[in-house]
């Protein structure tokens, strides 16, 4: 049998194949700083698919969409498993959030939000593959890649 | 619909416009009423714009409303390093509207979402100017008898001019037909021709202005601004050959009507304002008549 590289989880939530550069900006994103649940995580783990990989571990948590589906903006082939008595559960597939709030930057230099304490918020619309990040402010379409995510 | 903000043209619906357009019909037949009377409208200048704020406020005053306000930001709390959120809640306990006109992009929405009562943009930068858009589509309907099925010509800064990418948006209910006579340096950009493309509007582009728009209903000339130029040559070469002359109108249509947002500086020359075509002054006046409108219609009473 192989050995695991992280500790097994009983009940909880495995973020894997996180890209190992992007780990701490999906702990960001997660706000797993501020969270109480015991959390293991590994980076620079061999992976067959990608060389290396990251991978997050958090007891008892299972996420709501609207939090988990953040990360597709920084870590779009990631893989959530939902583990229950020590068994993958459930596979939860990753999907574009259609808005995201506070945690991406608005690009426009001349927008409300880079001058005044107003939450950035954003209307996400995939085309042809780009995936585009339009400010509710503003009204600024920018491309998830020219944009900066807190 | 009572109570709702306008921040920008997309917030109203074709039904909505339309109705717009109706009530300015009503204002221009009679436009000194008493239907605001006992009511305080603020109009909150952050960069002055005289033009603007004095036909807003002579909208509300034929009505009988009261006006509050400052008429650039030197004068009010903001540059004590107040807030917009807190001036905003502060005049929303005064007034039962509020005019806005802010530097910063997304400023009215923002506005729109803390504040108790209805907010008008009156222009948030470079974004949106609604009430613009509102009595150029008037102007439009007013000398055409129809918004449906009108050939626009959009000359001069496409790139930039926030007044022609809102009318694309707002004619987009009605059927029309453009071509973009833009220079290069200030082509429109492809955000404004993929939506077209994508409402089936069917659209041409063009760099050269004289006999490209004897087919047009409307001719919507915007001013091209120095500042847009790295290249000083290049900025006289559009300068000169983008300077709408009255020989150049010679085979244009009958019901050709010309529009500009003003103020003009090169743009258009003078030999063409006693052209029956020229229309840019009495637009501008429509301007006041879609202000009665917009108040009347955000408070509810109309
Ligand atoms: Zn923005």
């Amino acid at each position: 049998m192989k050995k695991l590289q992280v500790a097994a989880l009983k009940e909880g939530t495995v973020i894997d194949h996180i890209p190992p550069k992007k780990l701490f900006k999906v702990i960001t994103l997660l706000k797993l700083q501020n969270c109480d649940n015991m959390i293991t995580f590994g980076t620079n783990l061999e992976s067959k698919r990608m060389g290396r990989k990251a991978i997050i571990k958090v007891s008892e948590k299972f996420f709501e969409d609207s939090e988990i589906n953040r990360i597709t903006l920084i870590a779009p082939n990631a893989k959530i498993n939902i583990i229950k008595n020590f068994e993958v559960v459930e596979k939860r597939p990753l999907k574009l959030p259609d808005e995201v709030k506070e945690i991406v930057t608005c690009p426009n230099p001349a927008c409300i939000t880079n001058h005044q304490p107003v939450t950035t918020h954003f209307i996400v619309q995939e085309e042809r593959d780009v995936v585009l990040l339009k400010c509710h402010y503003c009204e600024k379409e920018a491309k998830l890649e020219e944009v900066k995510i807190k | 619909m009572k109570n709702r903000s306008l921040v920008s043209i997309t917030d109203y619906s074709k039904d909505e416009i339309l109705e717009i357009l109706h009530l300015a019909t009503e204002f221009e037949a009679s436009p000194n009423q008493k239907i605001l009377a006992g009511k305080i409208i603020a109009t909150l200048f952050f960069e002055p714009s005289t033009r603007t704020r004095l036909s807003f406020e002579t909208a509300v005053n034929r009505l009988r409303g009261r006006i509050i306000g400052f008429s650039d930001a030197m004068t009010s709390s903001s540059v004590k390093g107040e807030t917009l959120h807190d001036t905003i809640r502060m005049v929303a306990n005064y007034a039962d509207a509020i005019v806005m006109r802010h530097p910063l992009e997304g400023s009215a929405r923002y506005a729109s979402e803390i504040s108790p009562v209805p907010i008008i943009n009156a222009g948030d930068g470079a974004n949106q100017h609604p009430s613009q858009t509102l009595l150029d589509l008037y102007s439009i309907l007013k000398t055409q008898g129809t918004l449906e099925n009108l050939k626009i010509c959009l000359v001069g800064d496409l790139k930039y001019g926030r007044t022609v990418h809102s009318l694309i948006m707002a004619m987009s209910h009605f059927n029309p037909c453009f071509r973009f006579i833009a220079p290069d340096e200030l082509k429109m950009p492809d955000e404004y021709k993929l939506f077209c493309k994508k409402n089936k509007i069917p659209f041409e582009e063009t760099t050269e202005l004289a006999g490209n728009f004897d087919d047009a209903d409307i001719l919507y000339i915007t001013r091209v601004q120095k500042e847009r130029f790295l290249d000083m040559l290049e900025f006289e070469r559009v300068k000169n050959t983008y300077t709408l002359k009255n020989n150049m109108l010679r085979n244009s249509k009958p019901n050709l009507k010309i529009l500009h947002p003003l103020p003009r500086v090169n743009e258009i020359h003078p030999d063409v304002d006693n052209n029956p075509k020229a229309y840019y002054f009495q637009q501008a006046q429509n301007g006041m008549y879609v202000r009665q409108a917009i108040v009347t219609k955000v408070l509810g009473i109309k």
